[in-house]
């Protein structure tokens, strides 16, 4: 089955899969890519210039973007395994106005289309919160569309850990061991119709998979979470389609508006079509 | 799917030692991902080493205790040296082919016997990119490393290279990842001729791969990163494996503790009172801030540390908060 069919918005995100294909020849193995060590202007990343071509074609993207998003990053990757990031929306999602969908991107990653976002009215804000790797000097960026079809892009420059941190994960072999076990949970009280803040822990590897050994044929396939749908009683709030850029044990924390007592659902499947399901029974208070 | 390969029985002694059938493999395979290094005898000269006498027959090079970069030449690991009457090992390589090389030098000087075993304590780049300088000769020497070893420097070691490549200058800048030939599954035991070395592998603790050197006949026991001494610890692997290690290697008889970093300890097991009660106390603020609901930025942003004495707590204890959480938002 399609992971991508399961999108319950209908409209498949065919974003970042058509820029993968798209950009085959520019995920390099980390030795060879530009080895920035500044980031005085994010408009001057030759990543970025082929991924802008290539997933927002000649649209214009405003980085006027105090009111609309904001991103958060460390100044350099303490661990570059994981490395906390936040898009935080600037207002409430509404009918007058909302954010439809975010991207993520590390521009000199392997695969710089970490992740993408979909939102809808029921996602109260259009907030995420998530780790990712950091493989080397690189500019991370947030751009979102907004409902009048404007794109709007944050961009922080992130330094690199130093010498012996490493984006492979702490411990693969105890990841694999727990995979798929799956904890969805909502700290504090919850408030009819208040954006409510949720959080998706997922213990897998979200292996990037090992290079071809050329005399043994030998590698270790690529696994790792590709589609998040989380639902509240049945009503998508969070779309969400990943790749292992996110760190190992994928974590994200989102927002959902509860107009009634309900069901909040989260179904994810990973990139060998193994789908696991978490639900969580929310009682708002008036 | 798993990057661990397959593993083989326990093994106990050296002739029942396993040779890694993927090791001639892997390293062609890493091989495959460099350019060229720079040929050893193409390189400069070595600076002279200094090996510090730690019982008979034993030795220790001091690093020096800052980050590993450029500015050091990478030569901030200890690196050790045990001379039996047949052979010698040494335990770690350096953290750069010019550190192996220099180090190399001091080894020959001080032992009348060929190095038959270099054994890497984890995949930690300060610790293993001097494995090359020790290739080759008439009797190449055996590579010993935790089973667990070539899947993390297969993983790692491209990230160690580039590094290399982006921060330093020279000769130094072009390395090889050198894989274990020889692999210790729990226990193994080296003979290096009237001297017996006795090799633990670990589960995850500083790294997935951290390995123990006890030479027997001296009671001098090298904990490889296992142990810093007056150099924040650094958390990559997990926390409670680590504190499980420290805790079980309290019971052992040992004379002389040899740190990673840092200056060797006859305290024992005082020696590790110091960094269990960092890792102790980061385990305990780090399980609170998730019990009270902290996001993972706002812990590395607030647990402080409480050691002003020791180096590098700038550059390692918002990383290890950041592990450590990682690691503990799983419990319960």
């Amino acid at each position: 089955m399609d992971a991508d069919s399961r999108s319950p918005s209908g409209t498949a995100p065919i974003g970042r899969r058509a820029a993968l294909l798209l950009l085959g020849g520019l995920a390099a193995a980390p030795y060879a890519r530009a080895q920035l060590k500044s980031g005085d202007d994010p408009e001057a990343s030759p990543q970025w210039q082929k991924l802008r071509a290539a997933l927002f074609q000649d649209r214009p993207i405003s980085t006027q973007v105090a009111d609309i998003i904001q991103l958060e990053t460390p100044r350099r990757a303490e661990d570059a395994a994981v490395v906390p990031v936040a898009i935080r929306a600037q207002f409430a999602q509404s009918e007058q106005r909302s954010i439809q969908r975010l991207w993520l991107i590390v521009d000199n990653n392997p695969s710089p289309v970490s992740a993408t976002f979909q939102y809808t009215l029921d996602s109260g804000r259009a907030d995420i919160e998530t780790r990712i790797r950091i493989d080397e000097y690189s500019f991370v960026r947030a751009v979102a569309e907004t409902n009048d079809g404007r794109l709007w892009m944050a961009a922080n420059f992130v330094k690199a850990s130093g010498g012996c941190s490493a984006p492979p994960g702490k411990d693969p072999q105890a990841a694999l061991a727990s995979l798929g076990k799956i904890r969805l949970r909502v700290d504090g009280d919850v408030v009819l119709n208040q954006a409510t803040l949720a959080q998706l822990m997922i213990s897998h590897p979200n292996d990037s998979g090992l290079a071809m050994d050329q005399l043994t044929r030998q590698f270790t396939p690529r696994r790792y979470v590709r589609t998040v749908n989380v639902a509240y009683d049945g009503q998508p709030v969070l779309s969400a389609d990943l790749d292992f850029s996110i760190s190992e044990n994928p974590n994200l924390r989102f927002y959902f508006l509860p107009r009634a007592p309900g069901r909040l659902t989260a179904d994810v499947v990973d990139s060998n079509q193994v789908a696991w399901k978490s639900s969580l029974d929310v009682a708002p208070t008036a | 799917m798993a990057t661990q390969r397959p593993c083989p029985t326990r093994v106990g002694g050296e002739r029942r030692g396993r040779r890694a059938h993927a090791a001639p493999a892997l390293g062609a395979a890493l091989v495959a991902l460099l350019v060229a290094a720079a040929a050893a005898a193409d390189a400069p000269a070595p600076a002279a080493e200094t090996l510090e006498p730690l019982a008979p027959g034993v030795y220790v090079r001091r690093g020096v205790l800052e980050d590993w970069g450029a500015a050091n030449g990478g030569r901030v690991a200890n690196l050790g040296l045990v001379v039996g009457s047949r052979c010698a090992a040494v335990i770690d390589s350096g953290g750069t082919p010019g550190d192996g090389r220099a180090f190399r030098a001091a080894v020959e000087r001080a032992s009348p016997v060929p190095v038959c075993y270099v054994i890497n304590t984890h995949a930690h780049p300060d610790h293993v990119l001097g494995n090359e300088a020790f290739e080759g000769g008439a009797q190449p020497p055996q590579f010993v490393g935790h089973a667990r070893l070539p899947a993390a420097l297969q993983k790692r070691g491209p990230f160690y290279l580039n590094a290399l490549r982006r921060d330093f200058r020279g000769p130094d800048a072009e390395a090889r990842i050198v894989p274990p030939t020889l692999i210790v599954e729990q226990r193994l035991e080296l003979d290096l001729g009237e001297r017996k070395l006795r090799l633990d592998a670990w589960p995850t603790a500083h790294t997935d791969a951290d390995l123990t050197v006890l030479d027997e006949a001296s009671g001098t026991l090298f904990l490889g990163d296992l142990l810093f001494v007056g150099h924040t610890p650094v958390v990559d692997g997990k926390l409670k494996g680590w504190l499980a290690a420290l805790q079980q290697m309290r019971g052992w008889q040992v004379a002389t503790a040899v740190p990673g970093h840092g200056a060797p300890q006859r305290e024992w097991p005082g020696a590790l009172d110091a960094e269990q009660g960092y890792l102790t106390r980061l385990q305990a603020d780090t399980r609170r801030a998730i019990k009270d609901g902290w996001t993972l930025s706002k812990a590395v942003e607030r647990i402080g540390p409480d050691r002003p004495d020791w180096k590098l707590l700038d550059v390692f204890h918002k990383r290890n908060v950041t592990a450590a959480y990682a690691e503990l938002e799983w419990d319960d």
